[in-house]
């Protein structure tokens, strides 16, 4: 996820302070992933050098610093062409098991086990999931569903390399 | 999960139908209210891993104890007195006689038991309540959707308040919304009553609502939390 594209987007309603843009991330995005007060304020500095987003004005007080920050019309224009453009499909990580089962397999050992070892921790992850689906409300069902879509295509590719191990074995000993 | 303590355990399970070996040396074990997914791929033994647990079909070796007692040693009447009173099943199709209207057949299980019709399909009305189709009671299973079918079916399968669950495919036949609803439903209700669920299944999603899986390859089960 751009963590810079979100926090322009959520300046889009209007002007906010740093603390504030973080406090919006975490609640609408970041449940297992709060951002860091160093993440915004750097990403904040970088849009504000690209001209993305401009000073609106600087609260006075004991603390530290407080910018509040607005959008600018091209960073609104970056918003909209980043919403527009979809994202490219994720290899996700198969490169990585692929790589696991052809070593295992070139090394004699169980590459059923990677596998399978592999399947339980996607099932273990699909629980959690499941649950926080079962006692949240929409918003979570629809974040939840699709982390689980896409933990269901890993384990169909896993059940498929299962398969097809016999033959892949065959392959990785030419 | 040891196997102390368990409603049901089976251990060494072989079977063949003539030259196919379906089970070779499979494993189960299950506590009461534990929901245990059962995956593998097709043809893989899980459905006759299944059959033999509820004492469907009979291995050809290999023990299989429910609630303390060899299933081997009891008669065909006690086998089927026990599937009739503390086994319930879900099957993917065809599950309710389409004479029959929706409560009357969940009401089946108890008319077969004895029970009066009257308390019977009281009873049968309650489940059909926990399940979300009290209002299909008087509906013919050809007038209502799949999913809805599959939910009453569910409500037939539990009205005894059965001890094991037997669910095979239960959402093999739905959309992914109906099957996940019929999935929340279940298992929730299952786990009210303690009932141990025993759920064959292919998609993760559905394997997804239970506490832990055992995958049976080539006849083999696997008990995964054994192995990780």
């Amino acid at each position: 996820m751009s963590i810079g594209h979100t926090l322009l987007g959520l300046l889009e309603s209007g002007p906010r302070h740093g603390y504030d843009l973080k406090r919006a991330f975490d609640e609408k995005f970041g449940h297992d992933r709060p951002l860091h007060y160093g993440q915004v304020y750097s990403t904040m500095s970088r849009l504000l050098k690209n001209g993305l987003v401009e000073v609106d004005g600087i609260e006075a007080g004991g603390g530290p610093e407080r910018k509040r920050y607005a959008i600018t019309e091209a960073g609104i224009t970056d918003v909209q062409r980043w919403l527009a453009t979809p994202e490219k499909p994720e290899p996700y990580l198969q490169s990585t098991l692929y790589t696991k089962v052809v070593l295992a397999l070139l090394t004699d050992r169980n590459a059923a086990d990677i596998l399978d070892s592999q399947r339980s921790e996607h099932l273990r992850m699909m629980r959690i999931l499941t649950d926080r689906k079962r006692k949240g409300d929409l918003a979570d069902q629809l974040i939840c569903d699709h982390a689980l879509f896409h933990l269901e295509a890993d384990l169909r590719w896993l059940e498929l390399t299962t398969a097809r191990l016999g033959k892949l074995a065959e392959a990785v000993a030419k | 999960m040891t196997p102390t303590g368990s409603l049901l355990i089976a251990t060494d399970l072989r079977k063949a139908y003539g030259p196919t070996t379906a089970l070779d040396g499979a494993e189960f074990s299950i506590h009461p209210g534990e929901v245990v997914a059962v995956m593998g791929p097709s043809g893989s033994g899980k459905s006759t891993l299944l059959h033999c647990l509820a004492g469907i079909v009979p291995p050809d070796s290999g023990s299989i104890i429910y609630n303390g007692r060899e299933m081997a040693t009891m008669s065909d009447t006690e086998r089927s007195a026990l599937r009739r009173s503390e086994f319930g099943f879900v099957f993917q199709f065809g599950q309710l006689v389409p004479e029959l209207t929706c409560v009357e057949n969940v009401a089946l299980p108890l008319r077969l038991n004895g029970t009066s019709r009257k308390e019977a399909e009281k009873t049968a009305l309650g489940w059909m309540q926990r399940l979300e189709v009290d209002d299909l009671a008087r509906k013919r299973p050809g007038e209502i959707s799949g999913g809805q079918g599959q939910r009453v079916a569910v409500s037939r399968a539990l009205v005894t308040s059965p001890r094991v669950l037997f669910a095979d495919e239960p959402t093999g036949a739905l959309d992914s919304l109906n099957g996940e609803r019929v999935m929340e439903l279940l298992t929730e209700a299952a786990r009210s009553t303690n009932a141990a669920v025993v759920l064959v299944t292919h998609e993760a999603r559905v394997a997804a609502y239970s506490d832990r899986e055992i995958v049976v390859r080539d006849g083999k089960s696997r008990d995964m939390e054994r192995v990780v």
